[in-house]
């Protein structure tokens, strides 16, 4: 009889499925998942989604949710495909209620969303990827490269590149290989590789590795035998990356003259490429391991009562700490939304207000029990980056090892970049770039 | 008994030529268009009017494109997603640049362009056949998107390399109030864009591939259409009854490309709103040669069954999987259960038909004949 009923539950979810689902409790909120538990990317995917929920359901069992509301989400499973991101944001949009902030944890699905989002009127957040322009808030109002964006983590690998050779001046005459995942993520800093090369006075030749990344063997000999860089930089994702290692090492290329994206660096990057990746350095813009009082607690309170969303030997690594900063930073935007009108559930708009005026300082991070996970937070309707710094870190073949502190990203650089950038396509979609306090409060007059 | 044709006389030429000689099935084909031409339209929301059915009519036009060279031509071609690319690249230019086009000529200029391309990448067919063939498409495929990658201009110099659609109408920019054809402002409606309904952007996918679709049909039943099956079944024979090789498959190349160009056009425009190479990857052509391969080789109707096998089976079963599953059983054991169910249906297809949906259907039909004692 149970199995009967809860049958017949589910034909009447999937029925309700067809139906525009607008009623809903009064007191939870909705979150989208576009995560990806299959595929090439699984390792990114799957422990993104598992830091993230992990911290809504530490915040659901220890306060019983965020200032009285209870957090659901659902996942959908995109497969870091384009066309299934568009198919699973369309279907979670509108259910329970309304997602108020979609992470698309993928550079192409969220240039497919910018449009569709705009419209719902549902913040993208996209930390750490995505498109770089949307950090100017004022042509881009629902897009957040949150932390820090492409090009200004980019100007932060030069700057240790730099550091690394004794000065910037050194930079001259210097070759760099730009080895890029062949896709709008990893096409995203070629333009700025070319300004900052012209600026330095270095060569960059920029490299493309089709996905899924399997195949670099001709790559790497035409990297390591014909161009012999002094450096190279990794725009790898899944797959790719211990592939690029281990061809590193095959052609002789040392693994300390590597600089991975943050997309390149997390345990599943470099565990599979065994010694060829000791020594390899990866930006970051928090650290791996779980001896953090938030983490500390999730295990405690989440896994410790059976609730985990991912194996607790993953707890702690790189892209599940990465998905709890995700959490971490959509609550805090849901909280400032929540003070800043008086709700307890808050809509797609007010959650984009939360997010544009949110301000994470140091103490903060402290009461979050993340000190030391991240670093503070700024956001403007100018600004939707938030001015994140990279810290550098090192692979030794056990662990991460932070070897670098925060290094400041060179806004000199990107800004004029991303203005100009927006600017184009302000123009191209007609859209009036928003200037002075709009409807919701945001200030957009001055920096 | 459902499905007798006992007393059915025709009596004229155009009556036994037609394209549905049995009233059933036009009364079938009069159901489906009914469905989906007012019934959907009205009904279906969002979710299902966008992602789900615009895209299966998105590929299912690609498919037809395909099928008409690899199905009708017996041309093996793997440059399917080159040629989309082709037709949404040039579509976008010409949309974005030439605001005064109305859009659906926007799409057949993509079309034309892609056909273009077709014919030259078509002409190694003249020597070479099977998969030999398929590697030499498959140059088309690599070639062209990297130049779509490498050439700025294509993308209007985005830095990511994304093409994103312009907000057009179906008339053009003269057409809009103000315009030398204001008159015709009434019906022109905006068709690509955040602002463009996903009606609109449903019924002109529908109609467009309605359309073609027709036409397709109507092609591989004419003399073109046999000279194409000519040259597959056997191409020296062909040749000495008289069919000229050359004409034939080229235009075979053009035709198909024309169609996937279009079907590239409508995926920009009216079904995701931009698009970088990516979207056009080998993948993207393996998957619609899937398509033509599981739908039915030679069959207009197959690569319709084809695109809704490949593009929507998988979500459904994501979305069973997903609602059945719910608190049962570990996310990610969920998310691999759609790929092995998927898997083992394409497995267990081929083997009971290795022919393809359109032959079951066929075999369906001869059973409902015989209806209720088939054997």
């Amino acid at each position: 009889m149970k199995t009967i009923k809860r049958y017949f539950g589910s034909v009447l979810t999937f029925l309700l499925l067809v139906l525009p689902v607008a009623s809903a409790q009064a007191v939870e909120q909705f979150f989208p998942m576009l995560i990806y538990r299959t595929g090439p990317y699984a390792a990114g995917g799957s422990g993104f989604a598992g830091g993230q929920e992990d911290y809504y359901e530490l915040l659901n069992t220890r306060d019983g949710g965020v200032g009285g509301v209870k957090l659901i989400w659902e996942e959908c499973e995109t497969a870091y495909n384009s066309d299934r991101g568009v198919e699973c944001y369309e279907r979670l949009k509108g259910k329970n209620g309304g997602g108020i902030v979609v992470q698309p944890l993928s550079t192409g699905i969220t240039y497919r969303l910018i449009e569709r989002a705009t419209k719902d009127q549902i913040p993208i957040m996209s930390m750490g990827y995505g498109r770089t322009d949307a950090s100017d808030g004022r042509v881009f109002p629902y897009v957040f490269p949150i932390v820090t964006n492409y090009w200004s983590q980019n100007t932060a690998k030069i700057k240790y590149i730099g550091s690394k050779v004794g000065g910037m001046d050194k930079l001259k005459g210097l070759k760099i290989a730009n080895l890029y995942h062949e896709s709008s993520y990893g096409k995203e800093t070629i333009p700025v590789m070319d300004l900052q090369a012209k600026k330095y006075g270095f060569t960059v030749n920029h490299y493309p590795v089709p996905h899924p990344g399997l195949d670099q063997k001709a790559t790497w000999l035409q990297i390591g035998r014909r161009f012999k860089p002094d450096w190279v930089i990794l725009r790898g994702w899944g797959v790719m990356n211990p592939t690029a290692l281990k061809e590193a090492a095959r052609v002789g290329f040392p693994a300390n003259k590597i600089v991975g994206v943050w997309w390149s660096g997390a345990e599943e990057d470099v565990i599979p490429a065994g010694k060829a990746a000791v020594g390899y350095v990866a930006a970051g813009f928090h650290p791996s391991g779980n001896d953090f009082p938030v983490i500390q607690e999730i295990l405690d309170k989440v896994h410790g009562a059976g609730k985990g969303n991912i194996t607790p030997q993953r707890v702690g690594t790189i892209y599940y700490n990465r998905g709890l900063i995700g959490g971490i930073l959509s609550v805090e935007a849901m909280r400032n939304a929540q003070k800043k009108f008086g709700v307890q559930r808050v809509t797609g708009e007010q959650m984009r207000w939360g997010l544009e005026n949110l301000n994470i300082t140091e103490a903060r991070i402290k009461e979050l029990g993340a000190e030391g996970l991240m670093s503070p937070i700024k956001i403007s309707c100018f600004d939707h980056e938030g001015g994140g710094s990279v810290k550098f870190q090192e692979w030794d073949g056990k662990q991460w090892k932070v070897v670098t502190d925060w290094i400041e990203t060179d806004q000199s650089i990107v800004r004029p970049m991303i203005e100009e950038s927006a600017a184009k396509y302000a123009q191209e979609k007609g859209i009036t770039p928003r200037s002075g306090k709009d409807s919701m409060g945001s200030d957009c007059s001055t920096m | 008994m459902i499905y007798r044709e006992t007393g059915q006389f025709k009596t004229t030429y155009p009556d036994d030529q037609a394209i549905f000689p049995i009233p059933q099935d036009r009364w079938f084909l009069g159901a489906g268009l009914l469905l989906a031409l007012v019934v959907v339209p009205l009904t279906a929301n969002q979710y299902w009017l966008g992602p789900i059915f615009t895209q299966f009519l998105v590929f299912s036009l690609a498919a037809v494109g395909l099928n008409i060279l690899t199905g009708y031509a017996g041309q093996v071609s793997l440059g399917t997603g080159g040629f989309m690319a082709v037709g949404a690249y040039m579509c976008y230019n010409f949309a974005l640049r030439v605001p005064e086009l109305p859009l659906f000529v926007d799409f057949i200029i993509g079309g034309i362009f892609a056909a273009l391309v077709g014919v030259v990448f078509g002409l190694p067919s003249m020597r070479i056949k099977g998969f030999y063939l398929a590697v030499a498409t498959l140059a088309a495929q690599f070639f062209l998107l990297w130049v779509f990658d490498h050439v700025g201009w294509f993308t209007n110099y985005d830095p990511a390399g994304v093409a994103s659609a312009p907000s057009r109408t179906l008339l053009g920019s003269w057409a809009t109030e103000g315009g030398p054809l204001s008159f015709l402002a009434p019906i022109n409606m905006m068709v690509s864009g955040p602002e463009a309904t996903p009606e609109t952007k449903y019924m002109i996918t529908l109609v467009t591939v309605i359309v073609f679709a027709v036409l397709a049909k109507n092609m591989v039943r004419s003399s073109t259409g046999r000279a194409w099956m000519a040259i597959r079944d056997m191409d020296i024979a062909a040749e000495i009854i008289g069919i000229n090789p050359l004409k034939t498959k080229i235009s075979a190349f053009a035709i198909s490309s024309f169609y996937c160009g279009v079907a590239g056009s409508l995926y920009v425009f009216t079904y995701v709103g931009n698009a970088d190479t990516e979207a056009f990857d080998l993948a993207r052509s393996f998957q619609i040669l899937f398509m033509v391969i599981i739908g039915g080789l030679g069959s207009i109707m197959g690569s319709f069954l084809g695109a809704a096998f490949i593009v929507l089976l998988p979500v459904f079963l994501n979305i069973l999987a997903s609602t059945l599953g719910e608190g049962t059983l570990p996310s990610d054991t969920l998310a691999n259960l759609e790929l092995i169910i998927f898997g083992s249906f394409i497995i267990f297809f081929l083997i009971i038909e290795p022919h393809g949906f359109a032959r079951l259907w066929q075999i369906g039909k001869e059973k409902l004949r015989k209806w209720p004692f088939p054997y």
